[in-house]
Protein backbone atom coordinates (compact mmCIF):
# COMPACT_ATOMS: atom_id res chain seq x y z
CA UNK A 1 0.00 0.00 0.00
CA UNK A 2 1.19 3.44 -0.77
CA UNK A 3 1.04 6.05 1.35
CA UNK A 4 -1.84 7.97 -0.28
CA UNK A 5 -3.70 4.24 -0.23
CA UNK A 6 -3.41 4.19 3.49
CA UNK A 7 -4.68 7.97 3.90
CA UNK A 8 -7.53 7.56 1.62
CA UNK A 9 -8.34 4.04 4.03
CA UNK A 10 -7.53 5.51 7.17
CA UNK A 11 -10.36 8.61 6.46
CA UNK A 12 -12.53 6.61 7.26
CA UNK A 13 -12.39 5.62 10.48
CA UNK A 14 -12.79 6.86 13.70
CA UNK A 15 -11.07 6.28 17.47
CA UNK A 16 -11.71 7.02 20.54
CA UNK A 17 -9.39 7.43 23.18
CA UNK A 18 -9.40 7.63 26.85
CA UNK A 19 -7.37 10.00 28.24
CA UNK A 20 -5.16 12.56 27.22
CA UNK A 21 -1.94 12.04 28.99
CA UNK A 22 1.28 10.45 28.37
CA UNK A 23 0.03 7.12 26.18
CA UNK A 24 -3.26 9.64 24.81
CA UNK A 25 -1.29 12.47 23.80
CA UNK A 26 1.26 10.64 22.00
CA UNK A 27 -0.86 7.49 20.33
CA UNK A 28 -3.41 10.38 19.04
CA UNK A 29 -0.31 12.76 17.08
CA UNK A 30 0.78 9.46 15.57
CA UNK A 31 -2.75 8.43 13.98
CA UNK A 32 -3.23 12.46 13.18
CA UNK A 33 0.28 12.16 11.55
CA UNK A 34 -0.48 9.11 9.05
CA UNK A 35 -4.21 10.07 8.41
CA UNK A 36 -6.55 8.57 10.30
CA UNK A 37 -10.37 10.62 9.28
CA UNK A 38 -11.47 10.85 13.35
CA UNK A 39 -10.30 10.96 16.75
CA UNK A 40 -12.82 11.02 20.06
CA UNK A 41 -10.64 12.33 22.92
CA UNK A 42 -11.52 12.51 26.67
CA UNK A 43 -9.57 13.93 29.41
CA UNK A 44 -10.99 16.26 32.37
CA UNK A 45 -7.39 17.20 33.51
CA UNK A 46 -5.21 20.11 32.72
CA UNK A 47 -1.27 20.52 31.39
CA UNK A 48 1.31 20.33 34.26
CA UNK A 49 5.02 21.38 33.94
CA UNK A 50 5.11 17.45 35.46
CA UNK A 51 3.84 15.78 32.26
CA UNK A 52 6.12 17.96 30.29
CA UNK A 53 8.81 14.80 30.47
CA UNK A 54 6.56 12.27 28.29
CA UNK A 55 3.08 14.09 26.66
CA UNK A 56 2.86 15.87 23.62
CA UNK A 57 2.28 19.68 25.29
CA UNK A 58 4.50 22.31 25.61
CA UNK A 59 5.61 24.80 27.95
CA UNK A 60 3.54 27.33 27.19
CA UNK A 61 0.33 25.64 27.06
CA UNK A 62 0.39 25.12 31.26
CA UNK A 63 -2.87 25.31 32.65
CA UNK A 64 -4.59 24.56 29.64
CA UNK A 65 -6.74 22.35 29.69
CA UNK A 66 -5.54 18.82 28.13
CA UNK A 67 -7.67 18.15 25.35
CA UNK A 68 -7.81 21.84 23.93
CA UNK A 69 -3.72 22.13 24.15
CA UNK A 70 -4.05 18.63 22.27
CA UNK A 71 -6.30 19.45 19.64
CA UNK A 72 -4.67 22.25 18.54
CA UNK A 73 -1.38 20.72 18.57
CA UNK A 74 -2.72 18.29 16.44
CA UNK A 75 -4.92 20.76 13.61
CA UNK A 76 -1.03 22.06 13.82
CA UNK A 77 0.60 19.11 12.04
CA UNK A 78 -2.54 17.68 9.97
CA UNK A 79 -5.77 19.92 9.85
CA UNK A 80 -7.53 17.54 7.58
CA UNK A 81 -8.44 15.22 10.84
CA UNK A 82 -12.07 15.75 12.73
CA UNK A 83 -11.41 15.85 16.24
CA UNK A 84 -14.01 15.62 18.92
CA UNK A 85 -12.36 16.59 22.62
CA UNK A 86 -14.32 16.11 25.95
CA UNK A 87 -13.15 17.71 28.83
CA UNK A 88 -14.66 15.31 31.32
CA UNK A 89 -13.91 12.98 33.67
CA UNK A 90 -14.58 9.27 32.04
CA UNK A 91 -16.87 6.71 33.75
CA UNK A 92 -18.55 3.44 32.84
CA UNK A 93 -21.49 5.39 31.58
CA UNK A 94 -20.66 8.47 29.34
CA UNK A 95 -17.32 6.52 28.25
CA UNK A 96 -20.13 4.35 26.15
CA UNK A 97 -21.82 7.02 24.86
CA UNK A 98 -18.60 9.00 23.96
CA UNK A 99 -17.08 6.07 22.02
CA UNK A 100 -20.11 3.89 20.48
CA UNK A 101 -19.54 5.10 17.29
CA UNK A 102 -15.72 4.41 17.28
CA UNK A 103 -14.25 2.08 15.16
CA UNK A 104 -11.67 1.23 17.86
CA UNK A 105 -11.30 2.14 21.47
CA UNK A 106 -7.24 3.23 22.57
CA UNK A 107 -7.28 3.28 26.95
CA UNK A 108 -4.78 5.71 28.14
CA UNK A 109 -5.36 6.23 31.61
CA UNK A 110 -3.11 6.44 34.02
CA UNK A 111 -4.50 4.36 36.94
CA UNK A 112 -5.02 0.83 37.31
CA UNK A 113 -8.37 0.53 38.13
CA UNK A 114 -9.57 2.74 35.86
CA UNK A 115 -8.01 0.42 32.79
CA UNK A 116 -10.07 -2.59 34.18
CA UNK A 117 -13.54 -0.50 34.63
CA UNK A 118 -12.94 0.20 31.26
CA UNK A 119 -12.20 -3.54 29.95
CA UNK A 120 -15.08 -4.85 31.78
CA UNK A 121 -17.46 -1.82 30.47
CA UNK A 122 -16.21 -2.92 26.73
CA UNK A 123 -16.39 -6.53 26.60
CA UNK A 124 -19.75 -6.25 28.11
CA UNK A 125 -20.95 -3.00 26.34
CA UNK A 126 -19.09 -3.42 22.95
CA UNK A 127 -17.91 -6.83 22.90
CA UNK A 128 -16.81 -6.48 18.84
CA UNK A 129 -14.82 -3.34 18.94
CA UNK A 130 -11.30 -3.78 19.28
CA UNK A 131 -9.96 -2.21 22.67
CA UNK A 132 -6.08 -1.51 23.12
CA UNK A 133 -4.52 -1.30 26.64
CA UNK A 134 -1.31 -0.04 27.62
CA UNK A 135 0.08 -1.79 30.56
CA UNK A 136 3.82 -1.61 32.05
CA UNK A 137 5.02 1.46 30.65
CA UNK A 138 7.49 3.10 33.85
CA UNK A 139 10.78 3.59 34.02
CA UNK A 140 13.87 3.39 31.03
CA UNK A 141 15.35 0.72 29.35
CA UNK A 142 14.21 -2.57 29.17
CA UNK A 143 12.59 -2.16 25.96
CA UNK A 144 12.57 -5.68 24.49
CA UNK A 145 10.31 -6.47 27.80
CA UNK A 146 7.43 -4.53 25.65
CA UNK A 147 5.08 -6.05 23.57
CA UNK A 148 1.72 -6.32 22.49
CA UNK A 149 -0.78 -9.04 23.38
CA UNK A 150 -3.79 -10.07 22.05
CA UNK A 151 -6.75 -11.57 22.96
CA UNK A 152 -9.64 -12.08 20.63
CA UNK A 153 -10.63 -7.88 20.64
CA UNK A 154 -8.73 -6.95 23.75
CA UNK A 155 -4.88 -6.02 22.84
CA UNK A 156 -2.78 -5.32 25.95
CA UNK A 157 0.61 -3.50 25.21
CA UNK A 158 3.25 -2.90 27.40
CA UNK A 159 5.71 -5.08 29.91
CA UNK A 160 2.48 -5.51 32.13
CA UNK A 161 5.04 -4.95 35.08
CA UNK A 162 6.45 -1.79 35.60
CA UNK A 163 4.03 -0.04 37.46
CA UNK A 164 4.66 4.17 38.02
CA UNK A 165 6.66 4.80 41.38
CA UNK A 166 8.68 8.15 42.83
CA UNK A 167 11.66 5.85 41.73
CA UNK A 168 10.28 4.71 39.04
CA UNK A 169 8.53 7.66 36.89
CA UNK A 170 6.98 7.10 33.55
CA UNK A 171 9.46 9.11 31.14
CA UNK A 172 9.17 10.26 27.46
CA UNK A 173 11.34 7.02 25.82
CA UNK A 174 9.10 3.98 27.16
CA UNK A 175 5.99 5.70 27.24
CA UNK A 176 6.78 6.66 23.42
CA UNK A 177 7.13 3.15 22.73
CA UNK A 178 3.86 2.32 24.52
CA UNK A 179 1.50 4.67 23.10
CA UNK A 180 3.46 4.36 19.43
CA UNK A 181 2.68 0.62 19.49
CA UNK A 182 -0.93 1.03 20.43
CA UNK A 183 -1.51 3.25 17.21
CA UNK A 184 0.30 1.09 15.24
CA UNK A 185 -1.87 -1.85 16.75
CA UNK A 186 -4.72 0.48 15.62
CA UNK A 187 -3.23 0.53 11.83
CA UNK A 188 -2.56 -3.17 11.56
CA UNK A 189 -6.50 -3.47 12.88
CA UNK A 190 -7.81 -0.83 10.06
CA UNK A 191 -5.67 -1.71 7.52
CA UNK A 192 -6.41 -5.06 7.42
CA UNK A 193 -10.09 -4.28 7.44
CA UNK A 194 -11.69 -5.47 3.65
CA UNK B 1 -5.46 -31.48 33.68
CA UNK B 2 -3.95 -29.44 30.47
CA UNK B 3 -4.70 -25.64 29.68
CA UNK B 4 -3.83 -23.02 27.35
CA UNK B 5 -2.48 -20.45 29.84
CA UNK B 6 -1.16 -17.15 28.16
CA UNK B 7 -1.39 -19.08 24.67
CA UNK B 8 0.97 -21.98 26.19
CA UNK B 9 0.03 -25.56 27.26
CA UNK B 10 0.47 -26.04 30.71
CA UNK B 11 -0.45 -29.15 32.94
CA UNK B 12 -1.59 -29.28 36.07
CA UNK B 13 -1.68 -32.53 38.92
CA UNK B 14 -5.55 -32.12 39.40
CA UNK B 15 -8.56 -32.75 37.48
CA UNK B 16 -9.71 -29.21 38.15
CA UNK B 17 -9.36 -25.96 40.05
CA UNK B 18 -10.81 -22.51 40.74
CA UNK B 19 -9.52 -19.50 39.16
CA UNK B 20 -8.37 -18.32 42.84
CA UNK B 21 -6.19 -21.77 43.33
CA UNK B 22 -4.94 -21.35 39.62
CA UNK B 23 -3.91 -17.80 39.81
CA UNK B 24 -2.04 -18.47 43.11
CA UNK B 25 -0.13 -21.98 41.94
CA UNK B 26 1.13 -19.63 38.74
CA UNK B 27 2.39 -16.80 40.61
CA UNK B 28 -0.36 -14.14 39.36
CA UNK B 29 0.92 -11.90 42.88
CA UNK B 30 -0.32 -8.69 41.30
CA UNK B 31 -3.38 -6.43 42.54
CA UNK B 32 -5.30 -5.70 39.32
CA UNK B 33 -5.76 -8.82 36.76
CA UNK B 34 -8.10 -9.14 33.90
CA UNK B 35 -9.24 -13.27 33.80
CA UNK B 36 -10.97 -14.34 30.86
CA UNK B 37 -11.69 -18.40 30.35
CA UNK B 38 -12.70 -18.96 26.67
CA UNK B 39 -13.21 -15.51 25.76
CA UNK B 40 -15.48 -14.73 28.40
CA UNK B 41 -14.32 -12.40 30.94
CA UNK B 42 -14.45 -13.47 34.75
CA UNK B 43 -14.39 -10.96 37.52
CA UNK B 44 -12.84 -10.49 40.51
CA UNK B 45 -15.94 -11.36 42.71
CA UNK B 46 -16.17 -14.87 40.92
CA UNK B 47 -12.53 -15.90 41.01
CA UNK B 48 -12.81 -18.74 43.77
CA UNK B 49 -16.45 -19.69 42.18
CA UNK B 50 -15.25 -20.17 38.96
CA UNK B 51 -14.10 -23.39 37.76
CA UNK B 52 -11.23 -24.07 35.09
CA UNK B 53 -10.61 -27.60 33.48
CA UNK B 54 -9.11 -29.83 30.84
CA UNK B 55 -8.39 -28.54 27.77
CA UNK B 56 -10.22 -24.90 28.85
CA UNK B 57 -8.45 -21.36 27.49
CA UNK B 58 -6.65 -19.15 30.23
CA UNK B 59 -5.80 -15.66 29.51
CA UNK B 60 -4.01 -13.47 32.46
CA UNK B 61 -3.45 -10.42 31.94
CA UNK B 62 -1.86 -7.89 34.52
CA UNK B 63 -2.74 -4.19 34.82
CA UNK B 64 -0.24 -1.72 36.07
CA UNK B 65 -0.52 2.04 37.25
CA UNK B 66 1.37 4.40 34.99
CA UNK B 67 0.20 6.57 31.54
Amino acid sequence: MTFNEIKIKLKKYTVGIAGAGGLGSNCAVALARVGLGKLVIADFDVVNETNLNRQYFFRDQLGEKKVTALKKNIERINPDIQINAYDIKLNKNNLVHLFKDCDIIVEAFDLAEMKQMIIETCMTKFPDKPLIIGSGIAGWGKSNTIKCKKSENLYICGDEESETTDNNPPLAPRVGIVANMQANTVLEILLNKK
Amino acid sequence: MKIILNNNEETFDRDKMTISELLELSNFSYKLLIVKVNGKLIKKDAYKDTIVKDGDDVTVLHLVTGG
